[in-house]
């Protein structure tokens, strides 16, 4: 199987419909591992795919060029859904030399061993002549990875982006025109949310560095390729590095005999009606992956967690562990949750969440035991306080500096 | 004071900007930063940077 982008630049990649967990990562929709052949008078492969998928890889290869015209094999990246089927392709293609920066090449011995594959280094400004056909390198350290690379060919302004720019979204299509919109950008979120929101000012250097090439499409290596909106995911890619907050409050907890429940709605009915969008997010019935998605543009994190065991539920640690890895920015915030005796629970998710940087609101919410009129009150007040307060943060657009 | 440059991810350590994400102050040395403190790009020690020539 193979898609074509232009006269002899082909997708030759995999379409992995059923994979639902990506390490960790739910990937309700699939994914794909992108794998291009760009043909001048020399032909190279760019990235590879997961090693399980290996032989179709080289039957689209095979199918398209022929293994054996494979000149170069580019490898942007050593991560293993882009590298693991790459000594087959090496042992496939007998001809081809290895095309990689140093960072990736010491990786890929890591992961491979010590490897005879003839191999050219390239670095950020060089480029290979494939004969009417040139493919120029960029070096993106921390998109994903200290060795990521992107590669561009100019004759065609076409940038092969690898892991910035995509989507784990398997679809008959391959570009980005042939699907609902709404879903590919729901699905660059998701990705960019869980994959590399920690990378924020590392992504805006690399937005930099491709920010002066002409650019007609966006080949990433997971998901559909950018025709039609290479504006819209250029713009999205500029405000997500940024953190350019919404005018939205998460209400995000975890109960467990229902009292945090219970002030978890008091604080949505208190926010409804002041100008921000809400959203109740009950961890367990949640998932990580998305409560990370919708955090991403959430001007105001309001976090639940009951005592349990003298700390804070499990479920709700898990979330702010996965969240405090992902640093999200630019974020005010408050904790609540119900105790019996002692409210460590609420008060280790205000320690967590002050860790991570958010702008604390206020001290922790707490219920003894259930949440009586009173406090009742208090989380309406609050939940109206925080509303607001995602409006006013979407009206001034503080955004993150990179 | 000099600039320092993680080997790892290319992140620059400038004295002047300090590391304002993790408490430290503009106008705080390299070689002044905590035994602990690590790169706030991809999370690597003080012994992976070098020193940038002006
Ligand atoms: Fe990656
Ligand atoms: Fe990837």
């Amino acid at each position: 199987m193979h898609a074509t982008l232009a006269e002899g630049v082909n997708w030759v990649g995999i379409i992995d419909w059923t994979v639902r967990d990506f390490h960790g990562y739910e990937t309700r929709r699939g994914s794909t591992y992108n794998s291009y052949l760009v043909q001048g008078e020399k032909t190279a492969l760019i990235d590879a795919v997961k090693a399980p998928f290996a032989d179709t890889l080289l039957g689209n290869i095979d199918e398209t060029v022929g293994l054996g015209s494979v000149d170069y094999v580019v490898a942007n990246h050593a991560e293993p859904d882009h590298s693991g089927s790459l000594a087959a392709v090496m042992a496939a293609c007998p001809k081809a030399t290895l095309v990689t920066n140093e960072k990736c090449a010491e990786i890929l011995e890591g992961y491979y061993g010590a490897r005879e594959w003839p191999t050219h280094i390239v670095t950020t400004g060089d480029s290979l002549d494939l004969g009417g056909r040139t493919l120029s390198f960029v070096q993106v350290p921390m998109v994903h990875w200290p060795d990521s690379m992107v590669t561009y060919c100019p004759e065609e302004h076409i940038l092969f982006s690898n892991d910035a720019f995509g989507q784990h979204l398997a679809s008959s299509g391959r570009f980005d025109d042939e699907l609902d919109l709404s879903v590919v950008m729901d699905e660059a979120k998701t990705y960019y949310a869980n994959i590399v929101m920690l990378y924020g000012r590392p992504i805006a250097r690399a937005l930099e560095a491709v920010g002066g090439l002409q650019i007609a499409m966006i080949a990433p290596a997971h998901g559909v390729i950018w025709r039609e909106h290479v504006a819209e995911i250029l713009d999205a890619y500029n405000d997500w590095v940024r953190c350019r907050p919404r005018a939205r409050l998460l209400v995000i907890y975890e109960s467990m005999w229902g009292s945090t429940d219970a002030m978890a709605h008091e604080i949505l009915a208190g926010a409804l009606g002041h100008g921000a969008e809400i959203e109740l997010l009950e961890v367990g019935s949640t998932g990580r992956t998305r409560i990370a998605t919708e955090v991403l543009d959430a001007a105001v994190l309001a976090v639940g967690s009951p005592t349990l065991n003298m700390t804070l539920m499990p479920e709700v640690a898990g979330v702010l562990t996965y969240l405090k890895g992902l640093a999200p920015r630019n974020k005010a915030g408050l904790a609540f949750g119900s105790y019996g005796w002692a409210p460590s629970g609420p008060k280790e998710v205000h320690a967590a969440l002050e860790g991570m940087g958010v702008e604390m609101l206020g001290e922790p919410l707490t219920a003894r035991w259930r949440p009586d009129d009173e406090v009742r009150a208090r989380c309406r007040e609050a939940g109206r306080m925080m509303a607001e307060r995602a409006v006013r943060a979407a009206a001034e657009g503080h955004l993150y500096p990179v | 004071m000099k600039k320092y440059e993680c080997t790892v991810c290319a992140y620059v350590y400038d004295p002047d900007v300090g590391d304002p994400d993790n408490a430290i102050a503009p106008g705080t040395a390299f070689e002044e930063l905590p035994d602990d403190w690590t790169c706030p790009d991809c999370g690597v020690g003080k012994d992976m940077f070098e020193p940038l020539d002006d």
